[in-house]
């Protein structure tokens, strides 16, 4: 291949400025920002700051309140993770078997992906509200006292059951594509070999999806870690108490709620870590496709 | 080990049927090749013995018993794949032990039927490889090793040699007819093409269109095709045909030139086929005799094969056998006899098979 080669040094520098200019003012900037909040604490009227090296990071994790924030991170992410997967695994392998309409179906599993986070938050706490939502009826019927305002479990059922709900259509999609890359004569091979659909499920299907499963385990990862503030704001406010508190959710609550911009900044910077590395991890290992054949 | 039986087997996808009515019956032990061109419906057959397709119409009876509405694994079969289809994640080992492990069967005793069916098709040194690891011709093996260790009562293979070489080719074909004639087990093979057909089939069903034109031993169905289709597809390079007339005891060809006609075939349309290794060079301008123009010479070692019109003009194609070292040269003209009693006469209509002359 040639390579296009430009006479000047500007026209380049111009072309990639306007991303340039993005990342710059939107993630680099702010990034910065953080990094130097996060090291400052500020009197309480918002005056002066004043340097106070790692103090924040210290306050920050010797608070019981963040501990329990990441606990609660832990659990929330590994049950939306969990059940976003489950379902759109068991929803894409029962469209695989639709004959007719398949294209129908497909498209109908694919809608909840265009519902914003806050949106779909609602949604789900107006189904279930238990004065007036038309689900609530259903906890209720079976004997339970159903009210996730003041239920903490409750509570962290519904927001994992918003977000899970949410996160089905993008798992369905790679499953989907996952299940077609399957050869058919690997299915057929077993079935005369003896296994019926369970086993043939378990031992063949399973196995060879084993790298969309690793991919959609990272990004629904991030996903609960990262991109769930909308649901969780519109569905709990992080309550009750703060039982469905998550680290992101705190790092706003602390930031612009309760005005701590210098605990807010060492948390946010420690989630940048973390982000960092979990890239890293994915780049790392999903990169590098798994080849079968 | 069992008999399998298909009677008057159909299939349709939704309104169009692609098998028209197939019906044989496979003695135990015994090797049956199903041959055709692509699309024919040699696989649709196949995989509703293996019942990976639902038989529309008819019966198919392995051992005695009907297996229509039985699952794939409830047959007692074994399928060889034209991909192999081989297991990706697993060993060659836990490919072959598999269908073993399913049935029940666990510990030394998994091991020595493993080890026994390796040992047969020479891969023991490869058991603990995984597939993407192997050759074509060793994946080719797993997938027969996967097949016959689990001791069925009868093998299903679907063109299982055309994605290796040439060469690998020819020595799989004669390592499946020596393992199957070791194990004896009843055998379906499917392939598009004849050689293999013919080398390997005790029997063949020769198909067209989802119509099985002709069923017997390759050498009947070589000697004694029962249509044109079939004497044409047979064979290699495939028969001569020509247009002719049978009248006042003579078959007239195109050209003008004239054969003694076959006893106790009417008069009217008929088509003239004759091998090319059934036509013999002859004194120029021999009585009886085809005079041909030669268009090209293929040689190809031991034998070359002429290419030639009938007569001078632009009439029919022709084709046939010479010795390699003693071939005629290009726009040569030559005599040719039919050797007697080889040549085939079918009815022009019906294309059906009438007489030999
Ligand atoms: N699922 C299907 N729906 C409709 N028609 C089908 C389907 N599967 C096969 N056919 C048709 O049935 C006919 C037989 O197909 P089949 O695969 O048995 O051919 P084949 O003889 O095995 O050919 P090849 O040598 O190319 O493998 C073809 O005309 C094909 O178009
Ligand atoms: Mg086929």
């Amino acid at each position: 291949m040639n390579r296009a080669t430009f006479p000047h040094f500007w026209l380049p520098l111009l072309l990639i400025a306007p991303q340039l200019a993005i990342s710059a003012i939107f993630f680099y900037w702010p990034a910065v920002q953080a990094l130097y909040q996060s090291v400052l604490r500020e009197d309480p009227f918002g005056l002066r700051s004043t340097f106070v090296g790692l103090a924040n990071f210290r306050n920050v994790l010797a608070d019981p309140a963040y501990l329990n924030a990441a606990q609660v991170t832990v659990v929330f992410s590994l049950l939306t993770a969990g059940f976003s997967m489950a379902i759109a695994l068991l929803l894409a392998v029962q469209a695989e078997k639709v004959v007719r309409g398949r294209g129908f179906y497909r498209t109908l599993m694919i809608w909840p992906y265009a519902v914003a986070p806050a949106i779909a938050g609602m949604l789900w706490l107006f189904m279930f509200n238990p004065s007036f939502g038309t689900l609530a009826a259903i906890p209720r019927a079976l004997g339970i006292r159903w009210d996730p305002l003041l239920n903490s479990s409750q509570a962290m059922g519904l927001v994992v059951a918003a977000a899970s709900w949410k996160q089905i259509s993008y798992n369905f999609l790679f499953f989907v594509a996952g299940l077609q890359a399957i050869p058919k004569s690997l299915i057929e091979a077993s079935a005369i070999d003896g296994a019926g659909p369970v086993r043939r499920f378990w031992t063949i299907v399973f196995p060879l999806l084993a790298p969309t499963t690793f991919f959609l385990l990272v990004v629904n990862t991030v996903y609960a870690l990262f991109d769930t503030f909308g649901i969780i704001h519109a569905v709990t406010s992080g309550g009750p108490g703060k039982s469905t508190e998550t680290l992101v959710y705190k790092v706003y609550n602390d930031g612009f709620v309760n005005l701590l911009l210098g605990s807010s900044a060492a948390q946010s910077v420690m989630l940048m870590v973390l982000v960092i590395c979990l890239t890293a991890f994915q780049f790392k290992y999903i990169e590098r496709k798994v080849h079968y054949g | 080990m069992a008999t399998l039986s298909l009677n008057d087997v159909r299939k349709s996808y939704g309104k169009t049927e692609v098998i028209h009515g197939v019906s044989i019956d496979v003695e135990d032990g015994e090797f049956v090749v199903i041959v055709g061109p692509s699309g024919c419906g040699k696989s649709t057959l196949l995989r509703m013995v293996a019942g990976l397709e639902e038989i529309t119409r008819g019966t198919i009876d392995i051992g005695g018993r009907e297996v229509n509405k039985l699952e794939p694994r409830e047959r007692d079969i074994a399928m060889v794949f034209q991909n192999y289809a081989l297991y990706p994640h697993m060993s060659v080992f836990d490919n072959m032990a598999y269908g073993l492990r399913i049935a029940g069967i666990k510990g030394d005793d998994l091991k020595a039927r493993v080890g026994k069916a390796a040992e047969m098709l020479g891969l023991t040194t490869l058991l603990d490889r995984k597939p993407r690891q192997l050759s074509g011709g060793q994946r080719q093996r797993v997938a027969m090793g996967r097949a016959l260790v689990r001791e069925p009562s009868a093998f299903l293979f679907d063109e299982p040699l055309s994605n290796l070489d040439a060469k690998l080719r020819v020595s799989m074909r004669l390592q499946i007819k020596d393992l199957q004639r070791r194990v004896a087990t009843t055998s379906l093979y499917v392939t598009h093409d004849q050689v293999e057909a013919m080398t390997l089939a005790d029997r063949l069903i020769v198909m067209n269109k989802g119509v099985a034109e002709q069923i017997a031993t390759p050498m009947e169905i070589y000697d004694n095709p029962a249509n044109v289709f079939v004497a044409g597809f047979i064979g290699s390079p495939a028969m001569n045909f020509f247009p002719a007339r049978i009248e006042g005891g003579h078959l007239h060809l195109a050209d003008g030139s004239q054969l003694p006609a076959p006893a106790g075939v009417s008069e009217g349309s008929v088509i003239l086929g004759i091998r090319p290794e059934h036509l013999m060079p002859a004194p120029l301008d021999a009585e009886g005799s085809l005079s041909v123009r030669v268009l090209a010479v293929e040689t190809l070692g031991a034998d070359a094969f002429v290419h030639a019109t009938l007569g001078d003009g632009d009439a029919d194609a022709i084709v046939f056998r010479v010795p390699g070292h003693d071939r005629p040269a290009e726009g040569e003209r030559v005599s040719l006899m039919v050797e007697p009693g080889k040549a085939h006469v079918f009815d022009a209509a019906t294309e059906r098979r009438i007489a030999e002359a």
